[in-house]
C-alpha cells in the first residue's frame, strides 16, 4: 500500500491532466476526488511501482465511466463528430484557454493520448498500458491528435471566436 | 544502411525520445520536404505550448477537498478508541456471560472459548483500522504467510478465499495470546470494509462446537471450534451478513 503522503504529492500532477481532459477546473477537481476515493478503494491491487501511472490507470477508468454513464462523452471517432460550435470557457491565462478550447474539439481518446504523452511525458508503452490499448493504436491516436490540434490552433488564430465552427 | 523513417520516428522526434544517431536521420530525411518538416515543428511547437500553458497548474495548492478525501479514511482512528472503550466493558461483561452460558468458566477449553470472542474482536478492532500496516504479511506473498502461520501456531492453517463473496485478501499476522500464538487474516470489500478471521490452536486438540455469535461493541462475531483450531470472524457487519461469510469459511477449512 501507497502512503498518503505519496498520494498527496501525485495531486498537482493529477489535477493538471483531469484540467486537460475535461477543460474545466472544477470539473477537473471532481474526476481527481472520485479518481483518489478510487485509489483508495482499490489501494492493496497497487503494487510496489510506478504509482503516477497506476493512478493515471484509475483516472482513465473513472473519466470512461463516468463520461459514458452520464452520455457526456462521445466515443465516435472525431470524423463523425457532429458540428459543434465553440463554447466559452471560465478562464485563466490566454495561452490556456485558447489551448483548452483548442483539446475540447478533439475526441476525448486522442487527448488522453495527446496529454499523456506531451504533457504528463509517459512513455508510448505506457501510454498504451494506462489506456489498455495496443500500442499501434496509441500512436495511430497520437498522429490524428496532433494534427488535429495543429489545424485548430492554426486556424484558431485566423477566425474570431463567435464565426468559428469547428468540425 | 539506415532504416526508413516511420510516423513513429516522428513522435519520438517530437517528443525528444530519439536517441542521437536515429535524430540525425531524421532531421536528414526532414530537410528533404519542407512542408512535413514544418508540419512536424508545429506538432512539436504545440507540445511546448501545451507544458507552457498547463505547467503553471502544478504550483496551485491542492485544494481543501482533494486533501480531504485523503482523510476520508482517517475517521476509522476515532471508531477505534470507542471500539477499545466498548469492549472494556462490554467484553468483561461478555466473556463472563458465555462463560456462564456454557456453565463451565472454570474449565480450561472453557475459557478458551468463552474469551475467542473478546479477544478476536480485540484484535479486529485494533488493526482492521489500520491504514498503512494492516497486516504483516500481505496477500502478495500467500505462500509466505500460510507457511509462516503454520509453523508459528504449530498446525497446518488455511487459508480461506473469500473473493466469491467479495472479499479480498490483504494479509496475515501473527498474534500474541495467552495461551499461545494465534493469527489474524485480514480481508478487505470494495467499499474498504475489512472483515478478520482470527485462529487459535487449542491444546486439547480434538472436537467440535456449533457457530456461535457475539456482538462486541460494533464487532459481529461468529466462532467455533473445528479440530484443533478455534475460528472468529469478525467485522463490522450485522449478523445476517455476517453468517454466510462464516459458513463459507468454515467449509472451507473444515479438516
Amino acid at each position: 500500500m501507497f502512503s498518503d503522503d505519496a498520494l498527496l504529492a501525485e495531486i498537482p500532477r493529477l489535477r493538471r491532466y483531469a484540467r486537460g481532459l475535461t477543460g474545466d477546473a472544477a470539473r477537473a477537481d471532481d474526476l481527481v476526488q472520485d479518481t483518489l476515493e478510487r485509489a483508495l478503494r482499490k489501494g492493496r491491487l497497487w503494487r510496489p511501482g510506478n504509482l503516477r501511472a497506476w493512478l493515471l490507470t484509475m483516472m482513465h477508468n473513472v473519466f470512461v465511466n463516468q463520461y459514458r454513464a452520464s452520455g457526456a462523452m462521445d466515443f465516435r471517432p472525431p470524423e463523425d463528430l457532429p458540428e459543434v460550435a465553440v463554447r466559452p470557457q471560465q478562464l485563466d491565462g490566454i495561452e490556456l484557454r485558447e489551448l483548452e478550447r483548442a483539446l475540447q474539439q478533439l475526441s476525448p481518446e486522442q487527448r488522453e493520448v495527446l496529454l499523456l504523452v506531451a504533457l504528463e511525458d509517459m512513455s508510448y508503452e505506457d501510454t498504451a498500458r494506462i489506456l489498455g490499448t495496443p500500442i499501434g493504436t496509441i500512436m495511430s491516436r497520437l498522429s490524428r491528435a496532433r494534427e488535429r490540434l495543429r489545424q485548430v490552433l492554426a486556424g484558431q488564430s485566423a477566425v474570431p471566436d463567435y464565426l468559428k465552427v469547428v468540425k | 544502411m539506415p532504416r526508413p523513417i516511420c510516423e513513429d520516428d516522428l513522435h519520438a522526434w517530437v517528443d525528444r525520445r530519439l536517441d542521437a544517431a536515429r535524430r540525425a536521420e531524421v532531421d536528414a530525411w526532414l530537410a528533404e520536404d519542407p512542408a512535413r518538416a514544418a508540419r512536424v515543428a508545429e506538432w512539436r511547437s504545440d507540445s511546448d505550448a501545451l507544458r507552457g500553458a498547463y505547467d503553471p497548474l502544478l504550483d496551485e495548492p491542492v485544494p481543501a477537498r482533494l486533501r480531504a478525501s485523503l482523510e476520508r479514511r482517517r475517521p476509522m482512528r476515532t471508531l477505534r478508541f470507542a471500539a477499545v472503550a466498548a469492549w472494556m466493558t462490554v467484553g468483561a461483561l461478555a466473556g463472563a456471560g458465555v462463560g456462564y452460558h456454557l456453565g463451565q468458566s472454570s474449565a480450561p477449553d472453557g475459557d478458551t472459548l468463552a474469551s475467542l470472542p473478546h479477544r478476536a474482536a480485540v484484535a479486529h478492532a485494533v488493526y482492521s483500522p489500520e491504514v498503512r500496516h494492516p497486516v504483516e504479511v500481505g496477500a502478495d506473498q500467500e505462500q509466505h504467510l500460510v507457511a509462516w502461520l503454520t509453523k508459528r501456531l504449530g498446525a497446518p492453517v488455511k487459508l480461506p478465499d473469500l473473493r466469491e463473496q467479495g472479499f479480498a485478501l490483504l494479509g496475515g499476522r501473527l498474534l500474541p495470546a495467552a495461551d499461545g500464538p494465534s493469527a489474524q487474516f485480514m480481508y478487505e470489500n470494495d467499499g474498504g470494509r475489512r472483515l478478520t478471521l482470527y485462529l487459535s490452536v487449542r491444546d486439547d486438540g480434538a472436537g467440535t462446537t456449533a457457530f456461535r455469535y457475539a456482538q462486541q461493541g460494533e464487532v459481529g462475531v461468529f466462532y467455533w471450534v473445528d479440530g484443533r483450531f478455534a475460528y472468529a470472524l469478525s467485522g463490522q457487519f450485522g449478523r445476517d451478513t455476517l453468517l454466510p461469510l462464516a459458513n463459507s469459511v468454515y467449509h472451507q477449512i473444515a479438516p
